[in-house]
């Protein structure tokens, strides 16, 4: 073992470099930075640590992950409270909002049914989302999953368990990504565009 | 036969093989083959065990998949050498050359070896890319059986041919697969307290690439049949083709396929009791059975002799080439193991020609060169002893 430095700082060498996109190299460059930036980024960066660790938690309507609950999602009035988008992940959740064109709630589903992998309906939010949808105040549930087998397997069974109630049920679409070119798409991606093809408005 | 003026002037863009390199691949620690390429067929003769399908086996590498011998990717791997293998060929297509290289580099830790592909030089994601500009096409003795084995193996050989016209095929085989053994757990597991609605969305997505799967096989069905039609009454059987399934059947018999896929989720619906204490679907794709028969004699393959079933294969997987050829513009490479020894001479004969007229490379192997009198001069040959290849004359 060097001992270029102590064995705190290489605590703190090791827990960076358990970040996702970091690596040990990437976490040596991040610890010295931080070092160097003691008070204007080191000290911030762990009062806020500290604080969004004490405050963090799942919110108990969509089960997004935030430091209030309900969410800042479900809690904000200007949002449409009549469409749901169910995802699968928080990510997912946070790649919808960047794109700020869906101005509706979100439920996160916590994952997709897999009886390989042992994942049942009773491991993902799938009653609250039905408790939401129950209430009454809802008229649309889109379906924004991933485009894969367990994706559209759990897409399907959402769909067979909101039958029941006086929603509509819509799903993303699949097919030609914008500013794609058709040279480069795999068939699969061709047929399921070529299936969902539209009239053109003019 | 054909001579090199002729084969050159085919239209179609010929697939061969100027170069192959294997290093720890099988018996054979490094070993170069040139091959003058002025003929169609290569031949390789040499005493059993002297590692002749080995040399197959490694240009059936240069195909997507698991190979000829369909062997794990370590059991590839020389005995007592390092554990990595790879076969490096010159593959041309038509004017181009293109070097492929594939293999696996040693696993120090027992984890499994993951199939290593590069072309020109470039490594590739996967083997897929092997699938794109080029195809390999093989007939091993070990398919000899093919008509008298269950029909797993028939539906195997089927849903390879398939994959030459329709690349998307595995995919779909692959997801309706994958989702019939979620629900086999799910019943298995569970029984009839299993989600109502998870088994539907199960059933749902079998249903949408069974219909997908099943679509695919009867169309190439069909094109191969016309292919077999059209072949002229020559040495080899007319082979009728059927596809034998219940999802199949359904559409040949001009069933919508919206219609029937809505029958095939209503059928396991209503099975799913039976289909739980049999932990396996009672219908669906992968039951289906492909039946061959011998058109002349009307008899069912399997019921046909030794030679005949041969001759039947033989005729399936030349009207294959072909039709690969007529639809592409370039017939696959092909492999074929001890092809020459189970028939008679005039067969022969006329195999040597139907092959080298494709238009690509063909291989043979045989275990005496007196089985392919008759090609002096029309093919390059080569000796094959103890891991050493030889030329042994044109």
């Amino acid at each position: 073992m060097p001992k270029s430095h102590g064995s705190d700082i290489d605590a703190l060498i090791q827990l960076l470099a358990k970040l996702p996109g970091l690596g040990p190299r990437s976490a040596r460059r991040s610890t010295l930075q931080l070092l160097k930036k003691r008070d204007s980024v080191m000290v911030p960066l762990a009062h806020a640590l500290m604080n969004v660790a004490d405050t963090v938690q799942i919110c108990e309507v969509c089960s997004n992950i935030d430091t209030h609950n309900p969410c800042h999602v479900c809690e904000d009035v200007r949002r449409d409270r009549t469409t749901i988008c169910v995802v699968e992940d928080v990510s997912d959740l946070w790649a919808l909002d960047r794109s700020e064109t869906f101005r509706g709630q979100y439920h996160v589903l916590g994952g997709t049914l897999s009886a390989l992998d042992g994942i049942g309906p009773d491991d993902l939010t799938v009653d609250s989302l039905i408790g939401r949808v129950r209430s009454g105040e809802i008229d649309e549930v889109i379906l924004a999953l991933n485009a894969t087998v367990d994706g559209q397997t759990t897409s399907h069974y959402l769909a067979e368990k909101l039958e029941e109630f006086d929603v509509k049920v819509t799903a993303l679409a699949h097919g030609v990504p914008v500013g794609g070119e058709l040279d480069y798409l795999d068939d699969g991606t061709l047929a399921a565009a070529l299936r969902a093809r539209g009239s053109v408005s003019s | 036969m054909t001579d090199k003026n002729a084969w050159s002037s085919l239209e179609h863009n010929r697939v061969f093989i100027s170069k192959l390199t294997l290093t720890d691949f099988r018996c054979y620690q490094h070993t170069q083959l040139k091959l003058g390429c002025d003929h169609p067929l290569v031949v390789l003769t040499g005493p059993n065990g002297a590692g002749k399908t080995n040399i197959l086996e490694a240009l059936s590498y240069m195909a997507p998949g698991r190979g000829l011998r369909r062997s794990s990717l370590t059991d590839v791997a020389r005995q007592s050498g390092p554990g990595s293998w790879a076969a490096a060929a010159d593959l041309m297509v038509g004017d181009e050359m293109i070097k492929v290289g594939t293999g696996i580099e040693p696993t120090p830790g027992g984890e499994t070896a993951k199939r290593l592909v590069r072309v020109d030089g470039e490594n590739a994601q996967n083997s897929n890319v092997l699938g794109e500009r080029w195809s390999v096409g093989w007939l091993t003795p070990q398919m000899d059986r093919l008509f008298i084995e269950g029909p797993s193996s028939r539906r195997r050989f089927l849903d390879r041919l398939v994959l030459g016209l329709f690349p998307d095929h595995s995919r779909q085989v692959g997801a309706y697969e994958r989702v019939m053994r979620e629900r086999n757990k799910l019943l298995a597991e569970q029984g009839n307290r299993a989600d109502g609605a998870w088994l539907s969305a199960l059933e749902a997505r079998m249903a949408e690439h069974g219909i997908a799967a099943a679509i695919a096989r009867l169309e190439f069905a069909g094109q191969l049949a016309g292919q077999l039609d059209e072949a002229e009454d020559g040495p080899f059987p007319k082979a009728l083709l059927a596809i034998d399934g219940w999802l199949e059947g359904m559409l040949a018999d001009g069933t919508a396929p919206v219609d029937a896929e809505l029958a095939f989720r209503e059928r396991l619906k209503a099975g799913r009791m039976a289909d739980g204490s049999n932990s396996r679907a009672n219908v669906g794709i992968h039951k289906t059975d492909l039946v061959v028969a011998h058109a002349p004699k009307n008899m069912r393959a399997d019921l046909c002799s030794t030679g005949e079933q041969k001759a039947l294969l033989v005729a399936l997987v030349l009207a294959n080439a072909k039709l690969q050829a007529a639809l592409k513009g370039r017939a696959p490479l092909m492999l074929m193991d001890e092809v020459a020894a189970h028939l008679d001479i005039d067969r022969r004969i006329a195999l040597f020609e139907a092959l080298a007229s494709l238009g690509s490379q063909c291989w043979l192997t045989g275990t005496d060169k007196s089985l392919f009198e008759g090609l002096s001069g029309k093919a390059e040959f080569f000796e094959v002893s103890d891991g050493k290849i030889q030329p042994s004359g044109r």
